[in-house]
């Protein structure tokens, strides 16, 4: 718990991720608590102006990695960068974001350090000066509150948990590591957008979710539109990823994503448990169902029984009138 | 369901590959399972469990036979857990699976890196080219022992895949991720880790079931290890405030958006 905190801020092409300034905030929080430095280390190739940006969330140094072949993440290859920043920092505690390359390294990491890692925390802090996780398990059911047996300590945040917050910017002392390429039988050949534009449902902070009640894939064309209007993005239960009216990257819930948006809208979708534990944390959710007694009006915070061809495209259009008239 | 990702693969004179597959499978509580905090205050209460395969691992073992049915070869199932596990045991072997190991402990530590170890211990003497995880159990969340088995072995691991092919001594997988997929290779053996959807799972008939029973199990005592991830205590999450009905149909949405900009100041 001595050494400094260290944060990997995870990057996405040229930018940095929401996930990473979370965490780079969560970091400065909680090293305020144990009077260290926050280191942060950022691996990619092209990073724009990071070390201001990083500066501002309250890391104290920055160790930046850049090479033409850390634009994908590459597991050995940010592993063995991760592990060279590890051995110069010498941290006590080691934050990542929980996005699919922070749940990929950090168990790598763990296991080589010969210590524990908490997946997924939704609060991190000290315990009698002892740093304590808390995560949820059992599809949401339960809460665990967990401490680690070894050192560092290493955690993965869920994304839109914690929140990202500016400070009085600090003057961030930035050392560049070298890369040196390991040897490796993987090669990542190439990346494949879904959808360029679509922002991933972990990230967003307005969901319009649709379920078998959507009736088909060519009725998601209303939900495109409320997203719209929202400045959200448009999710999905299982029961329609598996009509093969959504894709998988769009479904959440116990097999698919957890999302904590600001704003979540479910349309035709009953709430059953493991759909509710993908979006239970939602800051505030809103369900429209033409049957009264679905699960989801049991959780919601507001509710309209209707039916949603009728429902959705008059909120969309009475909210674009709400926002023309502000 | 299975797409064929990477047609210019399947269109290659493969021969008959004869792969040595191992999927890694425990059993979880059925996700409907209610789950009641422990006396302790310190772990859940397992009494009224009803126990299944996890899900993940449904996928992870569909992609290994339909691999084997491919190229040829076998699949065997490894599991570390308890005497129980055996049902789940015999559930993998109806699927599919050829044969299995069993590291049997009653009070093996609740840990993923303990069960790494363990798992990778009776890996280092098992000839494999491929070796498949489910992305994470759906009781912990851990989504940690695929990688960190990987690891221990010194073999490469794709995490989160949504599909899987080989030919030449490779893979190729496809791996999901924020807002798309990476296509990685990596020469065998190598390890992955199934997201949902890697494989449409098939059903075991009674035949199979009983079949499966004939099967060969080789059962182990696993070792342990100090665990370093400790539950200190268990809660259950702050309840949400009941749901509110606005109104009904079309008529109620003036009222919810007021509510959305006044009340919960959202929009
Ligand atoms: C191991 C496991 C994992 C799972 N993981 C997930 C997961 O990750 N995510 C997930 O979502 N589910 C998951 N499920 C499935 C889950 O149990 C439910 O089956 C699923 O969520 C149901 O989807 P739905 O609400 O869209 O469909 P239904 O339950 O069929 O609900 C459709 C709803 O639409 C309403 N409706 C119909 N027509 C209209 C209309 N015109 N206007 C308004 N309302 C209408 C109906 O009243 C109904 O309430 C999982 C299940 C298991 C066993
Ligand atoms: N006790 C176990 N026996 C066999 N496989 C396991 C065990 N624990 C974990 N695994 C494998 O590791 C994956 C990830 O597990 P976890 O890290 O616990 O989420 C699972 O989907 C399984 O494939």
């Amino acid at each position: 718990m001595k050494g400094p905190v260290l944060v990997f801020a995870e990057s996405s092409g040229s930018q940095l991720r929401k996930a990473a300034l979370e965490a780079v905030t969560a970091g400065r929080r909680l090293a305020d608590e144990l009077k260290v430095e926050e280191y942060v280390l950022a691996i990619g190739n092209g990073l724009k102006e990071i070390g201001t940006e990083l500066g501002k969330y309250g890391a104290d140094r920055l160790l930046v990695c850049e090479d033409p072949s850390l634009g994908l993440f590459h597991p050995e290859f940010y592993k063995q960068i991760a592990l060279d920043a590890i051995r110069r920092v010498a941290p006590g505690t080691i934050l990542l974001p929980a996005t699919s390359t922070g749940k990929d390294l950090a168990p790598r990491l763990a296991i080589h350090l010969n210590t524990g890692l908490a997946t997924e925390c939704v609060q991190i802090g000290l315990e009698n000066g002892e740093f304590v996780a808390t995560r949820p398990a059992y599809a949401g059911k339960v809460l665990l509150k967990v401490k680690i047996n070894g050192s560092p300590k290493i955690a993965t945040l869920r994304p839109n948990v914690f929140t990202a917050k500016e400070i009085v910017p600090r003057n961030l002392s930035v050392e560049r590591l070298l890369f040196s390429r390991p040897d490796t039988k993987m090669t990542v050949k190439e990346s494949v957008a879904h959808d360029a534009k679509k922002m991933d449902l972990t990230e967003a902070n307005v969901i319009v979710s649709g379920g078998r009640g959507m009736g088909g894939p060519e009725n998601y064309k209303i939900l495109e539109e409320l997203a719209e209007v929202l400045g959200g993005v448009v999710g999905a239960s299982r029961a329609s990823v598996d009509s093969g009216w959504r894709p998988h990257s769009d479904q959440v819930g116990q097999t698919g994503r957890t999302v904590s948006p600001t704003l979540y809208v479910a349309c035709g979708i009953s709430g059953a448990i493991q759909h509710k534990v993908g979006m239970v944390n939602s800051k505030v959710i809103v369900a429209i169902n033409r049957d009264p007694e679905a699960p989801i009006f049991g959780f919601a915070d507001y509710g309209i029984v209707g039916d949603v061809f009728e429902v959705v495209p008059a909120l969309t259009r009475q909210l674009r009138e709400f926002y023309g008239k502000r | 369901m299975p797409k064929r990702l990477f047609p210019s693969l399947e269109s290659a004179p493969l021969g008959r590959l004869q792969l040595k597959i191992v999927v890694c499978v425990r059993r979880v509580p059925d996700t409907a399972s209610r789950v009641k905090i422990a006396s302790n205050g310190r772990s859940v209460d397992a009494t009224d469990f009803e126990y299944v395969i996890n899900p993940y691992e449904e996928y992870a073992l569909e992609a290994g036979v339909q691999l084997k049915e491919k190229h040829g070869g076998e699949v065997t199932v490894l599991t570390l857990g308890p005497e129980k596990s055996t049902q789940t045991i015999t559930k993998a072997l109806a699927l599919g699976a050829d044969k299995a190991v069993h590291l049997r402990s009653e009070s093996f530590p609740d840990d993923p890196s303990c069960s790494a170890r363990a798992l990778a211990e009776e890996l280092k003497s098992t000839e494999f080219d491929i070796l498949l995880f489910g992305k994470k159990g759906v009781d912990d969340d851990n989504q940690q022992v695929g990688q960190m088995v990987a690891e221990l072995l010194g073999v490469p691991c794709v995490t989160q895949i949504l599909g899987l092919e080989v030919a030449d001594g490779k893979a190729i997988a496809r791996r999901e991720v924020e807002g798309g997929s990476l296509i990685v290779e990596t020469a065998l053996p190598a390890a992955f880790t199934a997201e949902k959807d890697l494989a449409a799972p098939r059903y075991a008939s009674l035949r199979e079931l009983v079949a499966a029973r004939k099967k060969p199990v080789t059962v182990k005592e696993p070792r342990s290890q100090p665990s370093t991830l400790e539950t200190i205590a268990v809660q259950y999450p702050p309840p949400r405030p009941p749901g509110k009905v606005v109104g009904k149909g079309v008529e109620a949405v003036p009222k919810l958006i007021q509510l959305l900009h006044e009340e919960a100041k959202v929009i």
